[in-house]
């Protein structure tokens, strides 16, 4: 019996046996199919995207959508505070901060920003730091070296030693960082912002070194956008006298920051190069660069109590720049027993650019002033070991970069130093055309600066004396600042720390080996242009140049100077102004330089000539009432008129120019076409008749028409849908960015709207004894595309509608709406 | 029963992991349940198969309905190039479904390599 049952175990085992194996072998299939499963769900092998972790509901991206009634209220213990830190987020998600100290006011800062803008923040500063390739890849080599070798990462070094040499912003930055990094150690892979999720990689810990990037960032966005190479090549092609007709030395029509006029010598008794203008042009290159927007501008205005209806300053400001996704800004108000400040703040770095506070407010824009200047340098041989500086040879200093780059191996960079600064182009870098020559570049961004006391001392003033305190810190990006005060005082000041110039210095590429063409000083600040409380009763600025030119010091050419004549006329025509009007001037889209253009344009194009298709739209630009509004069909036909124009005057002169050259504006066109019918380049080299400004006109617009017919087709003729303006979220997917915006204005109108550029922030304050503000920025708080705050704020924006601005007191939260309460407790 | 149980404990507990480790953990709890109950391969593989179809299904349209869709309709056109968001959730639930019944197949079969004799429901 036992035998028997053994034997027939046996026999079931051994039928069973090629079961087992094939049970085994479906098993391990099964298993290796699930592993595979994962595998293939997880990394980006075979998939563009790790769909797996992307979609899992409790850690991918479904995390990232935020519920529409969601509460922001969190508890967060965290190290380095010194007290509680009470935070209400606002309807609009504007956090109000309350913190019983400086330090406390700025780790909740830090932290804020981190809350809803970390990922901006990193992505900046890395590109700042010429780190893009660890990020995506070989893609962004160029432009990593291209920012290190322009010096950025050398300059942020510069700032924090000038940073950690002062104890207070020391002590500042110190709390920032650590607010920053209390957000990030409290991430989870579900918490992580969506951005991270998508490219996969994870945010590494805040620094200060980080925070003086994000400053040099700006800098390098307001204050690089020279054109050295590009007019030396333009100079060397044409030669001076032409050269004079495309870059004349004076603009006009043109309307100062600073009207006044100057009658003493410099202060600074600098020394020109007379045969500067007979320096061999022939340092022609073909380097290419990314560079900031040229337009890269903005407007303020300070009206005085005299001017307005309630007898108190209003002050207006809309800064002008790259418009994207999460937005440049973030708005906050700040209140400690030191701050009470309210304005929109830049994540990265603490403080307030632009705002205000219960006695001032103040706003800025960019003194465009040409502070970054080339020169050609001589080394010994390759080894680049030494270089000609006054017939001595100096020793080069040696900056070894390491470029990191994902999915590769690192590169290195070493780049030169000389007395002027980093030699940024070269053979090595800046294309084979460069045939040898080396480049070195100077730039008041490099020198020793501490901009961020600049702010966080405006964002305590509480008069005209504090103002010009905390001004005296700005070195660069150079910037005009507006100011007014309850006390009724208002003030504009053309404030950084300028090089003091002789005539075109720098305008061109400079012998790096002749100490005469450097740099003699900097314009000593006595003599920096300003008003305080001037006669006419209000101070502006946009952009044009900053003093008349009776100024002792050359202060360039290359300014826009439409906005600013269409803002004082419009200033100097009211003496009632209300809040609402100054909200329907910030918003105007009147273009004063159509207004000097659209004369040439209906008295030299002969109607006659002109076809069944160029005559229809030759009636609607006689019918244009010179408003570039959303709507209007006038002033697409006029742009592509005068674009049409101008390229017929001078594309046949630049056909054979180098590739690398300087054009010049639109309003220099304009300038010498209402003096001078028989301007030089009028006539097309390439026919052997001479035209006549009649002739050209007509025969462009003509050629135009066939183009507006093309856009009219395309139901593109409406000004904003010609423009077609938008604002692209920074990894430019489309998705996650707002297209075709039905806005108006353009570079000339005061609302300086662009295709993705324009007014980043809009702000109007009265100075009342009961403050009156007024702001909107096109973005919203929440960098989270998964959020209702991520984009909120663009339709009000685009309606040219404004949100009350409040320094709120903290009682008063007991009855206002918020959607959450943030505690920061110290461990 | 045995069933209804084996679907209800993969769900409880891919949720649970999802709570403290990464999303692939549904694999291993899933394989896990699976060896635990005595259910045959295929019903295992159906099992696994809807508990997590409608649990990530579920979860990521609650999520996507309380975010009134609106992240799902940005994202389903970075993925998908769809704007709608059922096709991102549908994708989900099938994410989660095929991992948590190939999971649970393999947990079932490997059960029945080392336990004989079960009343395989």
């Amino acid at each position: 019996m036992k035998l028997f049952k053994f034997t027939e175990l046996q026999l079931c085992l051994n039928l069973q046996q090629s079961s087992i194996n094939m049970r085994i072998f479906s098993t391990v299939l099964c298993a290796l199919i699930t592993a595979a499963l994962c595998y293939l769900l997880n990394t980006i092998a075979v998939l563009p995207v790790p769909l797996g972790k992307l979609l899992s509901p409790q850690g991918g991206i479904w995390q990232n959508a935020v519920p529409r009634n969601f509460d922001f209220s969190m508890e967060l213990p965290a190290k380095g505070l010194k007290g509680e830190v009470e935070i209400f987020l606002d309807e609009r998600l504007v956090p109000h901060v309350y913190a019983d100290n400086d330090e406390d006011l700025f780790f909740a800062q830090g932290f804020l920003h981190a809350r809803f803008r970390l990922w901006q923040m990193d992505l900046q500063t890395m590109a700042a730091a010429g780190r893009a390739s660890e990020l995506v890849g070989k893609k962004a080599l160029d432009h990593d070296r291209e920012f290190r070798r322009l010096g950025m990462v050398y300059a942020a070094e510069n700032a924090l030693n000038e940073i950690n040499n002062d104890p207070y912003s020391k002590s500042i930055c110190d709390a920032y960082t650590a607010g920053v990094n209390a957000y990030i150690s409290s991430l989870s892979q579900s918490t992580l912002p969506l951005e991270y999720k998508l490219m996969g990689y994870y945010p590494e810990n805040w620094s200060n070194f980080k925070t003086a990037l994000f400053l040099k960032y700006m800098s390098y966005d307001l204050a690089a956008h020279e054109q050295d190479f590009e007019k030396t090549n333009t100079r060397a092609f044409f030669g001076a006298e032409k050269f004079h007709l495309l870059f004349p030395d004076t603009i006009s029509p043109v309307d100062p920051i600073i009207p006044d006029k100057w009658t003493a010598p410099a202060e600074l008794n600098i020394i020109p190069r007379v045969n500067y203008d007979t320096i061999a042009f022939d340092r022609v290159q073909t380097i290419t660069s990314d560079k900031p927007d040229r337009d890269n501008g903005s407007n303020n205005w300070v009206i005085s109590g005299h001017r307005t209806q309630d007898g108190a300053p209003i002050l207006a400001n809309d800064p002008h720049l790259g418009l994207n996704l999460p937005s440049l800004w973030f708005e906050m108000h700040l209140q400690s027993p030191s701050f009470n400040v309210y304005g929109v703040s830049f994540p990265g770095a603490p403080s307030i650019p632009i705002g205000f506070n219960n006695n001032i407010a103040w706003g800025v824009t960019n003194g465009g002033r040409d502070v970054r200047d080339y020169f050609e340098v001589t080394f010994n041989d390759d080894s680049r070991t030494q270089y000609l500086f006054d017939g001595k040879w100096e020793q080069t200093h040696f900056r070894i970069e390491e470029i990191k780059i994902k999915g590769g191996s690192s590169v290195y960079d070493t780049v030169a130093y000389t007395n002027l600064g980093p030699v940024m182009y070269e053979n090595r870098f800046g294309g084979k055309a460069s045939i040898g020559k080396s480049f070195a570049v100077r730039w008041t961004a490099h020198d020793p600066s501490n901009e961020l006391l600049c702010f966080i001392n405006l964002n305590k003033a509480n008069n005209y004396k504090d103002y010009l305190q905390a001004l005296s810190y700005m070195k660069a990006p150079g910037q005009n600042f507006a100011f007014a005060s309850k006390t009724g005082d208002i003030a504009m000041r053309t404030q950084g720390q300028w090089p003091a110039k002789w005539n075109h210095q720098g305008d061109f590429i400079m012998p790096g080996e002749d100490s005469t063409f450097l740099w003699q000083g900097y314009i000593p600040d006595s003599e920096t242009p300003m008003q305080y409380n001037p006669q006419r009763g209000f101070v502006s600025s946009a952009n044009q140049p900053p003093a008349d030119i009776s100024y002792p010091y050359y202060l360039g050419t290359d300014y826009p100077t439409s906005r600013g004549l269409i803002i004082n006329r419009m200033l100097a025509a009211d003496s009632t102004f209300t809040i609402e009007k100054v909200k329907k001037m910030q918003t105007n889209n009147y273009n004063v330089f159509a207004e000097g253009a659209m004369p040439i344009l209906m008295s030299n194009i002969s109607k006659e000539a002109l076809g069944e298709n160029a005559q229809h739209y030759f009636k609607i630009l006689g019918e244009w009432d010179l408003y570039n509004n959303n709507e209007s069909v006038g002033a697409t036909v006029f742009e592509l008129a005068w674009n049409e124009l101008y390229n017929a005057v001078y594309d046949d002169d630049y056909a054979k120019a180098p590739k690398l050259a300087a054009k010049p504006a639109y309003t220099t066109l304009l300038q010498f076409l209402v003096k001078d019918s028989a301007y030089v380049f009028i006539d097309d080299i390439n026919t052997p008749e001479i035209e006549s400004l009649s002739v050209l006109a007509t025969r462009s617009f003509k050629k135009a028409a066939e183009e507006m017919k093309r856009v009219e087709q395309n139901g593109r003729l409406p000004w904003g849908k010609y423009k077609d303006t938008h604002i692209m979220h920074l990894t430019k997917l489309e998705p996650f960015s707002r297209l075709h915006l039905p806005i108006g204005g353009g570079k000339y109108e005061i609302n300086a709207t662009k295709e993705n550029h324009g007014p980043s922030w809009r702000m109007i304050v009265q100075m009342s004894s009961n403050i009156k503000a007024f702001g909107v920025y096109p973005g919203g708080q929440d960098g989270n595309p998964g959020s209702r705050f991520y984009d909120n704020f663009i339709n009000t924006w685009v309606e040219g509608e404004y949100f009350p601005l409040e320094l709120v007191e903290k009682t008063s939260f007991k009855k206002k709406k918020t959607v959450g309460k943030i505690i920061l407790k110290p461990v | 029963m045995k069933i209804l149980l084996l679907t209800v404990l993969i769900a409880g507990a891919a949720f649970c992991s999802n709570l403290f480790f990464p999303w692939w953990s549904i694999a291993p709890t899933s394989f896990i349940v699976a060896t635990l109950i005595d259910v045959k391969p295929f019903k295992a593989f159906l099992c696994g198969l809807f508990a997590l179809f409608f649990l990530w299904g579920g979860l990521s349209w609650w999520i996507s309905y309380s975010n009134d869709h609106l992240l799902a309709g940005k994202m389903g056109l970075v993925i998908l190039q769809s704007k709608q968001p059922f096709k991102l959730i549908i994708i989900t639930a099938l994410i989660g479904g095929f991992i948590g019944a190939f999971s649970a197949l393999t947990g079932s079969l490997t059960r029945s390599l080392f336990v004989l004799n079960d009343n395989k429901e």
